[in-house]
């Protein structure tokens, strides 16, 4: 910047004063807040206002369905209630259970994948496109055809099931078992998200110059050596990143499952952001569900600041 | 290149045999993740019956029903009131008749559909119209906190959906923004403008300052020089970036769900509840969906060679 004003009073002092002030114009500095300043109003205003508001409603015992009410400040109760009720407990577990599996099969699938595509074989790029479709579209849309997929007795998904294991196509339901249902979500999930994965692994892949094979294949280093030494650890960055990413956005997996199962069976897939919605919208207690909320954007905001460092080193390549 | 092909292990250009390989497994895996959207589309040009049946029919006979009763509602009628009607107009009367029914007015997914453009195209606009002037603060200015303010910007796009929706649910309850058009443009821009932000910064950090220092220098402002230098060589990156914020609030739906429940109701909420007579309405949801989709195909399409910067805000380009 200092280059610039430099720039700008060395033309300035070459012209003449009527047009020295258009050179200068508005200060740099200025410029700089009139443009950043709408922004981060927005943001205040529709993020951090709020969020401060749930810091408040979190200590009080407020229900959204009762405004007028007698509010009473309760303190850190609802905090502590949170993190002793099982009922928190085993939605968090689900999550987990979510989180993980959707990561491991996405992980592995979208490398290979990505492996097979940087093969270049004629057309790749076409096919890449069409794999890469399922991530583009709404979520909710997504979980609502797959619900038709899995229907026992008239869907596809279990007709082409029993077309191979031979099972009744209505001896068994997805999305009504206790043990299936957590894993149709991850069906639907890694269907949705392994062109994502696929998509950042190719960028590795495509990022490792041919010199450091060419080099290898020098040394006589075998595939399988060149595939564990160069290309695993090369890529290991972008993985990063892309695990990351879906980590988080599946730690706040809300539409998708809210379409396919609602957290049901019972509350088998009830994940973080169902127990939260049915606690704020649907029990009304919101002083609680604020509680949990802000333990939930902790954890994100503690996810996204790794998040943050992995792209700035993934940038720096 | 034929020093290279004769080296038939060489990883640098893959084999032919690993890549015939490749070509197939991946085709498959196409193939595979098609299966589900081509049913889908295929289950919105059947008949009801037709959608339910057991084994799953591939081959069928087409009808336009599903798309009839998506934009329409129904009452059942005897079969003695029907034949004394007049002739059927138009094809989605005919095959109404034909289930003893008669159109009794249109129903909720073209407002709906409606609803979606308006609301993503206007915060759209705004999120980067917003975003490239906060963009170009960040690419060319010294900003105290630079790199706090754009993680604060970032982070505010990770917040779980529904942990935003309690306290924005009783302050546009306060300020009678709940199920308005302008109160979802605001939350959907105040979602998008973080990664337009990002997005933006790196498109107009490639250009370089020459040609603005250049332009200043031949007497143009600051502000000048950003309208008439930097934005028209922005241009791919500012069309990339409004078509991925467009996606973005075209496919939302935890915010529609929780924050609107007519007047600014957009498709996807009101998809999932189309229901027929005795549960879901199978073939008109597949229609509803099959139209909800195509825009995003179209864009998919349009952005493909940006998609890896878009996904990842901008970190990876190549």
């Amino acid at each position: 910047m200092s280059k610039l004003n430099e720039i700008a009073d060395r033309a300035a002092g070459a012209t003449p004063p009527s047009l020295a002030g258009a050179v200068r114009g508005l200060s740099d500095k200025s410029i700089a807040w009139i443009f950043i300043a709408p922004t981060i109003i927005l943001l205040l205003a529709i993020n951090i206002f709020p969020l401060i508001w749930t810091i408040y409603l979190s200590l009080t015992n407020y229900r959204a369905n009762r405004p007028n009410a007698e509010l009473k400040f309760v303190g850190t109760e609802h905090y502590e209630k949170i993190l002793t009720n099982p009922d928190i407990w085993a939605a968090m577990q689900s999550t987990a259970h979510f989180v993980v599996w959707t990561i491991v099969l996405q992980t592995v699938i979208g490398f290979t994948l990505a492996w097979l595509v940087d093969r270049k074989f004629r057309g790749h790029g076409f096919w890449t496109t069409v794999i890469l479709l399922p991530m583009m579209l709404s979520p909710a849309v997504v979980g609502n055809f797959w619900k038709f997929l899995y229907q026992p007795q008239i869907g596809l998904f279990n007709y082409i099931i029993s077309f191979f294991t031979g099972a009744e196509p209505s001896s068994f339901e997805m999305l009504g078992s206790v043990q299936l249902a957590p894993w149709a979500i991850v069906i639907v999930d890694t269907w949705m998200w392994t062109p994502y994965v696929m998509l950042i692994c190719l960028a590795g892949l495509r990022s490792i110059p041919d010199y450091i094979y060419e080099a290898a294949e020098v040394d006589r280093a075998s595939n399988w050596r060149q595939f564990w030494s160069i290309t695993i650890p090369m890529c290991l960055p972008f993985i990063m990143l892309a695990v990351l990413f879906r980590g988080i956005e599946n730690f706040k997996m809300f539409d998708m499952v809210n379409l396919l199962t609602g957290g049901g069976p019972g509350s088998t897939t009830e994940v973080a952001s169902i127990t939260l919605k049915r606690e704020a919208f649907e029990k009304w207690r919101t002083g609680f569900s604020s509680a949990f909320a802000i333990i939930l954007f902790v954890t994100v905001f503690g996810l996204a600041n790794i998040y943050v460092k992995a792209l700035n080193k993934v940038k720096s390549r | 290149m034929n020093a290279r092909s004769s080296t038939a292990h060489s990883v640098v250009e893959p084999s032919l045999t690993s890549r015939r390989v490749a070509s197939v497994l991946v085709i498959v895996y196409a193939f595979v993740t098609l299966i589900p959207l081509f049913w889908i589309f295929a289950t919105g040009f059947k008949t009801p019956p037709d959608s339910i049946s057991y084994p799953p029919k591939v081959i069928f006979e087409p009808s336009l029903e599903g798309y009839c009763n998506l934009f329409t509602t129904r009452t059942r009628q005897t079969s003695e009131y029907i034949a004394q009607l007049g002739p059927p107009e138009g094809i989605c009367d005919e095959v109404t008749r034909r289930r003893e029914m008669v159109i009794a007015g249109t129903s909720n997914y073209a407002p709906r559909f409606i609803n979606s453009v308006i609301i993503a195209f206007g915060s759209t606009f705004l999120s980067v119209f917003l975003g490239v002037m906060a963009a170009y603060g960040f690419s060319r200015f010294k900003v105290p906190l630079k790199d706090d303010l754009l993680f604060f910007i970032l982070s505010t796009r990770m917040m779980p959906p529904i942990a935003v929706a309690i306290p924005i649910y009783l302050m546009y309850r306060e300020l009678g923004l709940s199920d308005t058009k302008l109160g979802m443009i605001l939350l959907y821009t105040a979602v998008n403008v973080s990664l337009a932000v990002w997005l933006l910064k790196g498109f107009i950090d490639e250009i370089p300052r020459e040609y603005e220092e250049a332009a200043m220098i031949d007497g143009y402002t600051r502000l000048q020089a950003f309208r008439k230098v930097v934005l028209p060589q922005a241009t791919t990156g500012i069309a990339a970036t409004a078509i991925f914020c467009l996606i973005f609030a075209w496919n939302e739906y935890a915010f529609a769900v929780l924050l609107t429940s007519g007047d600014a109701q957009t498709a996807p909420p009101f998809i999932p509840t189309i229901i027929g007579e005795g549960g879901m309405d199978w073939p008109a949801v597949g229609a509803g969906t099959t139209l909800f989709l195509i825009p995003i195909f179209i864009f998919t399409i349009l952005l493909r060679k940006h998609l890896l910067r878009g996904i990842t805000f901008g970190a990876v380009r190549k």
